[in-house]
């Protein structure tokens, strides 16, 4: 399939007609989905350079092991957005659930609005822009990849973070284990600056604080030595 | 899983719609479990009526002409009793304990589901969407209306192991999730004298904030208190019939999300439960922050 411009109302068209549609071998356009009223696992698996443009909140799973794919969801997206993703970008222009970006390997995840509990739990080289705050528990086990936040964050951010990068604008009610305050160097700074441009933002990057992993869990210590 | 819906209204136009809404959020929730359902309804004008206490008896067998005369002669002042598809509600113009007291004296084996003044609990096994059809639900209105879908893993599946649990008068919970001390906390309180209908961990939880409540506290200390005394996951909705108030676990395990409008105040385990209300697309959704008690209070008492 070829398109421009298709619309897909889910009022009308069973959501898995859709996702077929969106697999279709060749796939290119650009695509607009409607009436997804909170539906879940809208807009998954898609594995080609097109545009998808949801109008509306949507439910669980969103956008998840997105490739390729530029998805736009203007509303409010539910738990586990672009969960997997691969490559591409997600867009959401409000709130997402908790887990959003989970296990992320590539590409740019926006969310311009909140993000809930463990945005970015176990990361591994997704990019995640956050608007907003984000929830307690945000990059937990993040491996790799970039997790900004514009707002503030909740407990216990990066708990058990490995070499995933965090920059926080706000401040984060506390910091879990083994996620430390580091340094902004200019690379840091530069690095910054790309993600919020990408994303679509301004921001001065010298009002964030960059945090990361402390690397003392790399070691297991057996002893009980506390 | 299961599923939690609760619409609290504000704007009184919107009183006879209540059931309709309830019925859709119900039903949309339907995917979370459908072995069994329950529903409280505050201010239907037959269910509950006004300046009346209503008592629900949960059960298929009974009669409500039969119910009526029993209770009757029981509490030694009229009772009026109608059957709502499987459920018969009782109601006179008695104060809760003395009603319950006649009701216990009539019938003491049978499934009490809830009590209270302007408070209609109906609950049964099967499907939400077929019980919904059997209450009648999409024709009834209130002000407030709570609902539950349940996919058993605590306790059996029969009536009394469905939600809601509404074991103080006027009072109502239902919850998402699992509490891991509920043994605990059951034993102590039956050694308080609290009488329990089932094995079901969401009793224990509705037992507690029930006590609580008849200590004095306000809804939002009770749940407080709650969070500070249960381990587990949970996504809980308490209402009475003033109040209605959200409180989640501390890792906010369990889905929720609330939507306000200044027409109303509803909560579900998923948006697509809300995404039907009217004017739900300019209002203001959010998902509550774990441990932080939401409460909202009707503004006044409709005549």
């Amino acid at each position: 399939m070829s398109a421009a411009d298709t619309t897909f109302d889910l009022a009308r068209v069973p959501l898995r007609e859709v996702n077929q549609a969106l697999h279709a071998p060749g796939l290119s356009g650009s695509f607009v989905i409607e009436g997804a009223a909170g539906a879940h696992n809208v807009a998954v698996g898609l594995d080609a350079p097109v545009s998808v443009t949801v109008e509306g909140h949507v439910g669980y799973y969103a956008a998840g092991m997105n490739q390729q794919a530029e998805v736009t969801i203007h509303g409010n997206a539910g738990t586990g957005l672009a969960e997997n993703m691969m490559s591409g970008s997600v867009h959401v222009t409000g709130n997402a659930s908790q887990s959003a970006g989970a296990t992320g390997r590539g590409g740019l995840l926006v969310i311009d609005g909140d993000a809930g509990a463990r945005c970015g739990i176990s990361l591994k080289g997704l990019d995640i822009v956050v608007g907003g705050s984000v929830g307690h528990m945000s990059a937990f086990m993040a491996q790799r990849g970039r997790l900004v936040v514009r707002g503030d964050a909740g407990e216990a951010l990066g708990d058990s973070v490995y070499e995933a990068r965090i920059y926080l604008r706000g401040t984060a009610t506390s910091l879990g284990a083994d996620c430390v305050e580091k340094a902004m160097g200019p690379e840091h700074l530069a690095e910054l600056a790309g993600l919020l441009k990408a994303a679509g933002y301004d921001d001065d990057p010298t009002t964030y604080t960059r945090l990361g992993s402390a690397r003392t869990l790399y070691h297991f210590h057996a002893d009980n030595s506390y | 899983m299961c599923g939690i819906v609760g619409l609290h209204l504000r704007n009184p136009e919107l009183y006879p719609r209540l059931g309709e809404l309830l019925t859709g959020m119900l039903c949309e929730m339907q995917d979370r479990g459908a072995d069994s359902a329950g529903i409280a309804v505050y201010g239907h004008h037959e269910w509950a009526p006004a300046g009346r206490c209503t008592v629900s008896l949960i059960d298929e067998g009974l009669d409500a002409g039969e119910v009526g005369a029993a209770l009757t002669t029981a509490l030694g002042d009229r009772v009026h009793a109608a059957h709502v598809g499987g459920v018969v509600l009782a109601h006179a113009e008695a104060s809760p304990t003395a009603l319950m007291a006649a009701v216990r004296t009539a019938y003491p084996d049978v499934l009490v589901g809830g009590f209270g003044e302007d408070l209609a609990v109906l609950k049964g096994v099967g499907t939400p969407r077929a019980l919904a059809e059997r209450w009648g639900l999409a024709s009834a209105g209130g002000w407030q209306g709570v609902g539950h879908t349940r996919m058993a893993t605590e306790s059996a599946v029969t009536p009394a192991g469905a939600h809601p649990y509404a074991v103080g008068p006027g009072e109502c919970l239902v919850h998402n999730g699992s509490f891991s001390n509920h043994a605990t906390i059951r034993r102590e309180l039956r050694a308080a004298g609290v009488t329990f209908d089932s094995e079901n961990d969401t009793e224990v939880g509705a037992h507690f904030v029930a006590q609580q409540l008849a200590a004095g506290k306000d809804v939002a200390s009770a749940l407080t208190e709650l969070t500070r005394t249960f381990d587990g996951f949970y996504t809980l909705l308490v209402s009475d019939r003033d109040s209605f108030a959200v409180v989640r676990d501390a890792i906010a395990c369990k889905p929720a999300v609330i939507a306000e409008t200044g027409d109303w105040v509803a909560m579900a385990s998923e948006y697509r439960a809300l995404a039907h209300l009217p004017g739900i697309a300019s209002a203001r959704i959010w998902e509550p922050e774990p441990e932080v008690i939401y409460a909202w209070t009707r503004a006044a008492v409709p005549a």
